[in-house]
This record gives structure tokens, sequence and C-alpha cells, in this order.
């Protein structure tokens, strides 16, 4: 497997910068996942380091060789696209044979045929090796595009929110099955999602990408409880983290203009009271949607609350962050 | 039985089914007409009120196929028994034949170019098509309409033209020269037609290929091609059509060396009074491989096979 290292990558489309002057290293090994809304460039950084785009001001690295005029076959990455793009007018076993057999790799028959088996067993679609990839389920087409990266051994694996488009179970399964078989193979790994699920479980680092730059790079605990921004902070977090006015509680720093509040860093014994708007029960945990001082907060609380909405409550932080009039991060 | 909702009733189905097969009725009748016609004989071919019933003859083929000099009754008591039944079929008619007739050589020039026009065409066509669809092509929307242009008029408009610079190239009479014109003259349609195909291919599959480790060109000839196997065999039916039953320029660009059939048939009138069945014998074979053609290619004209494993 292979590092891979943006340097300063630059890349508009018209007047919109995609990637601004973008550098981001992903260590051999690493799983790194970028974070951010559509628009922040996380598909084209994939697609730039794929080859099918090119950088206007920047150089790539894969394995510190420079992709410069590389194209994405000697570049030998896989890619799982967002769309399942299999080829229609081969059958599931060959659409997993494909990139064996291109001139590039020239695998062996007996070869391929054991490889295509193997990776069918663990993504569960061996009873569907002759099907046409056209008589597939959404499920089995996402799983069978997955395989095909798999099948290979490749310098790095590129995904595009692989998972985006499976039912919760098959996603669950599949979270679990692609971070073991990134660890056991030891491979290098970028993946783009905005399912903070996927980043929080599988990343050994989470990028935060906003209008085509780097925000914050880090593991996803660090991004989690040391966010650099408002930005940063709000990419995870389920329910989002409540920003209000840094001096709704009391003392704030100075220069702090919001404080940060994740969902669990509220306690209920103490400070000014709140009153229940809505109660949501998931089963696992209770959500609780609040009014106070004018401002709406979300909470979550034990999953047997007898609160009802209309209840009045007392809250106060417990671990804020702080942020200035830009968004930036404060130390406390 | 149930229907799904969507379903047209079975009352719809057998009203439609009746009006496809009166349409049907309609458009077959001259096509019968020339088949029954080429069995015929003179006599029967020209018969008021026409003969719906008759005796069936080889007579017209073996017309089509040969020239034939009369002989007075005499001469022909005189000669050695006849060899083959078409010989016999001839000298039952006051005739001998003479030799063999140009149609075959006809028949197989226009195999030649109405199919060397098609696959040279396709070649051209894909190509280009592939270009205008995938690549940032400088004036790409003037080029395209420049194209269509082509066709704004009947190409026969510019006979004269083409006529002297054929002459002047030494591509009069040619098989060449015929080719090059009915694939200009399909080109732009055939372009138009691809582009079109092409451009519902999502460039995914390409990417994918890419990636999978192929060049541009294995992408294309790997995954764009199969899946355009369609639109390709439909845009070759049309090129093949237009090129095989062309007229015009095959009167006026050819006579010895490359003439094709459409010019040819109409000269078998003339040759020992109105030979109708020779001439409704040479339409038919004339009609047979566009058809076979047309049958060949019939399951790729079927759309709708390769959608489905791309999210949209």
């Amino acid at each position: 497997m292979a590092e891979i290292r943006l340097e300063n990558v630059t890349r508009a489309y018209g007047s919109v910068k995609a990637l601004d002057n973008l550098s981001i290293t992903v260590h051999d090994g690493s799983f790194l996942v970028l974070l951010g809304p559509t628009g922040a460039g996380k598909t084209t950084t994939l697609r730039m380091v794929a080859g099918l785009e090119r950088p206007e001001q920047g150089q790539i690295f894969i394995n510190n060789q420079n992709m410069d005029g590389k194209t994405a076959a000697q570049r030998n990455v896989a890619m799982v696209f967002q769309q399942y793009s299999l080829y229609p007018h081969l059958t599931v076993r060959e659409n997993l044979a494909f990139p064996l057999k291109s001139p590039l790799l020239k695998t062996p028959a007996d070869i391929i045929k054991g490889k295509v088996e193997e990776i069918s067993e663990v993504l569960q679609i061996s009873h569907k090796l002759d099907n046409k990839a056209t008589a597939l389920s959404g499920g089995e087409m996402q799983r069978v595009s997955i395989g095909r990266a798999l099948v290979r051994d490749p310098s790095v694996y590129l995904m595009d929110e692989p998972l985006s488009s499976l039912d919760a179970k098959l996603r669950a399964d599949l979270r679990i099955e692609l971070k073991s078989i990134q660890s056991d193979r030891g491979a290098t790994l970028l993946y783009v999602t905005h399912d903070q699920v996927e980043a929080m479980t599988m990343a050994t680092h989470v990028g935060v990408l906003d209008e085509g730059k780097l925000v914050q790079i880090g593991s996803p605990r660090e991004i989690y409880e040391d966010p650099v921004s408002i930005y940063a902070a709000g990419r995870l977090g389920q329910p989002r983290i409540n920003i209000l006015p840094a001096d709704l509680f009391g003392t704030a720093p100075s220069g702090a203009k919001w404080i940060g509040l994740r969902s669990e860093h509220i306690i209920y014994t103490e400070g000014s009271d709140g009153t229940v708007t809505r109660v949501e029960r998931l089963g696992d945990q209770t959500r609780l949607h609040m009014r106070f001082k004018g401002h709406d907060i979300v909470t979550v609380t034990d999953a047997h609350t007898s609160l009802k909405s209309g209840d009045t409550l007392a809250v106060a932080p417990s671990h804020p962050l702080f942020f200035d009039q830009s968004g930036k991060r404060i130390s406390s | 039985m149930s229907y799904s909702a969507n379903e047209p009733s079975s009352r719809t189905k057998w009203g439609a089914g009746t009006v496809v097969i009166l349409y049907a009725i309609v458009t077959l009748m001259p096509l019968l007409w020339i088949v029954a016609t080429g069995f015929k004989t003179s006599e029967d071919a020209i018969a008021y009120p026409p003969k719906v019933f008759f005796e069936p003859t080889a007579e017209g083929y073996v017309n089509l196929f040969t020239t034939r000099t009369r002989v007075n009754n005499e001469d022909l008591a005189n000669l050695e028994p006849a060899k083959t039944w078409y010989e016999q079929l001839v000298r039952d008619r006051g005739q001998v034949i003479a030799g063999p007739s140009r149609y075959s050589e006809r028949f197989l020039n226009s195999i030649i170019i109405g199919f060397g026009s098609t696959a040279l065409c396709m070649l051209l066509g894909t190509a280009a098509a592939y270009a205008f669809s995938r690549f940032r092509v400088p004036l790409k929307d003037d080029l395209l309409f420049f194209i269509l242009s082509t066709r704004m008029m009947p190409p026969i408009a510019v006979a004269i033209p083409i006529f002297l610079m054929f002459k002047n190239l030494g591509l009069s009479d040619t098989h060449l020269g015929m080719i090059l014109l009915y694939t200009a003259v399909n080109l732009s349609l055939s372009v138009w037609l691809l582009k079109g195909f092409i451009d519902e291919i999502p460039v995914e599959y390409e990417e994918a290929a890419l990636i999978d480790g192929y060049t541009r060109f294995q992408a294309f000839y790997k995954v764009v091609l199969p899946q355009a196997a369609t639109g390709i065999a439909s845009t070759a039916i049309f090129c093949l059509i237009f090129a095989w039953n062309e007229y015009a320029f095959a009167v006026l660009l050819t006579s010895g060396t490359a003439q094709t059939a459409p010019p040819f048939i109409p000269t078998i009138i003339g040759v020992g009074g109105k030979d109708w069945p020779a001439v409704a014998a040479g339409a038919t074979l004339f009609l047979m491989p566009v058809m076979v053609f047309t049958i060949v290619l019939r399951k790729h004209l079927l759309r709708g096979i390769t959608f489905g494993a791309v999210r949209k």
C-alpha cells in the first residue's frame, strides 16, 4: 500500500473553486474520511487522485511518485463510484473480473476465478455471480461495485459514498466489513461521505473540507472533541451541536461570541430553567427539544425519561466550546 | 386473468392489433404485387383484370440473368436438344440464350458499395459522435450544425459539381467514388443519431474502466461500443437503405464498371419488349439483402437493455 499526498492542489470550474490550494496527506495504511457538505470538494479530491481530473496547480504524489501526467490506469488505484457504474452488458462475474483482465494486470484465468469467488463470498453476492449486472437490486449493485475495487490489489482505494444507497442493516454490516478488510490488508483508503457514523466508526483520520479548503484533519475523536471552528464542530455529532450566544449561561472568555454545546454536554441539575417543547424517543436514547431563553436546544436524555412537552428543566453547560465572531475556536 | 394497472385491456390490444394488420396489408400490397409479377409470364403480368391466381413460371428470373436472341422455328428445330431446364424454357418462347446478363455483376456492385459505405459511415460516424459526445471540441455546436446543414438540401442538388469533381479526380464510375459519395451523404445522419445514443451512455462506465486499468481506447471498445450496439445497428440500417436504394447519383456517375442495381433494373425493360416479370424478379432479389440485414439486426433495435445500472 502507499501514501497519498496532495500539495497545494487547485482546481476551478468556471469561477467556482472546487479545490483551493488543498494540501493533505493520507498516510500509508490509514483510512481517511473526507467530510463536508455537497460542493466542499470531496469528490473532486477523489477524482484528482484517481486521475480522472487534472489539477490546475499543485501536485499529487502516490507512494512518493509524482502523478503529473499519469493516466488513471498507470496510477493503479481502485475506486468505488457513488453511482454504481457496473458494466450493464456484463454479468456480475465478468464485472468483478474486469479489472483483473485489464492489460495492466493480465491475471491468469484460474486466479481470477478464485479471487472473484473469494470477494463475492465476503460481500454475500456469490449466488448472483451469473446474473446480468442490471438484474440486481440497488444494494447488490453497490456491493458488486465495492467488490470490483476490492478484488484488486491497488496502491490505494478511493470510495465515493459507497454505502449511501444501501439500507440501514446492510450499511452497518458493510461498515464493519470494509473496516476489517482495510485493517487486515493495511490498505490506504480515501473515503468520501457525509454520514458521520461512517466517519466516526471507520476512519483513522477525518479531514473536514469547506469550499475546497482543508479546515481540520485529525482522528475522529479529535475532530469531535476539539474542533477548530463551528463549521468543523457541525460536521460530527448527532444531534447537531447546539450553537448559542456565548453569554447565555453567564461568563464567557473574552472575544467569545458563540458557545457550542454537544447534546451530551448539558446537565440538568443546575442553572436556569428551559422548557421542553418536544420529546423524541429513539429507543436507545431520547432527545429533548427545549426552548431556553429564546433559543432552541436539542439534548439527549435517559431512554425511559418521564419528561414530556411543557415540563421545565434546569439547563447548564458541562464541556462548552467557545468560538469567536468568525466561528474560530477560542481555547478556554 | 389479472392485468397490471398500466397494461392495456384485451379489447384495446385487439383493436390496436387489427389496425396494425390492416396497415401492414396496405403497405405490403405493392411488395406482394412485385413478388407475384416475378413469377408470371409476360402475358399474365399485363393481363386485365389482374390475375390473382396464375400458373407460376421462372421465366422472369431466367430472363433477368440472361440475354437472348429470337430465332425462327426452322433454326430452332435444327438445334441440339436443350441441356438445361432454363434453356428449354427460353426455346419454348422462340428464343435462344446468347449469354449471361449483367444483373449479378450489378447486384454485386450494389453489395460492395452499399455495405462498404455503411461500414465506413459507421466507423467515421461512431468516432466523430464519440468525440462530440465526450471531448471538449472547439466550436462543437457550430461543427455539429455544419454537419447537419449538409442535409438541408437534397443531395442531388449538387449533382453537377460532384459530377465534375468526380471526373477530375478520376472517381467517376469507380466503387471507391460511390462508397465515398454515399458515406458523405449519410455521415451527417449517422453522426447525429450516434451522438444521441452515446450521450445516453453515462460517462461513469468509461471512468470506471479507466480506473480498472484500461486505456481510453480500450474503454471505448470494451465498454462504450457494446452499449452503443443498439444505436449503431439502427443507424447502420438507415445508412444501408439509403445507399442501397440510391438511384439518381448512380445513374449520373456510373455506367460500366461500378453501376449498381437500381439504374440497371429499368434497362431490362428495353430489351426485347416490356419484360415486366424480369423487372419484378430483379426488384424482388434486390430487396433481399436489406431485408436480411434488417432481420439480423432486429434484436438490437429493441431499446432499454442497457438502462438501470447507474443510479441517476
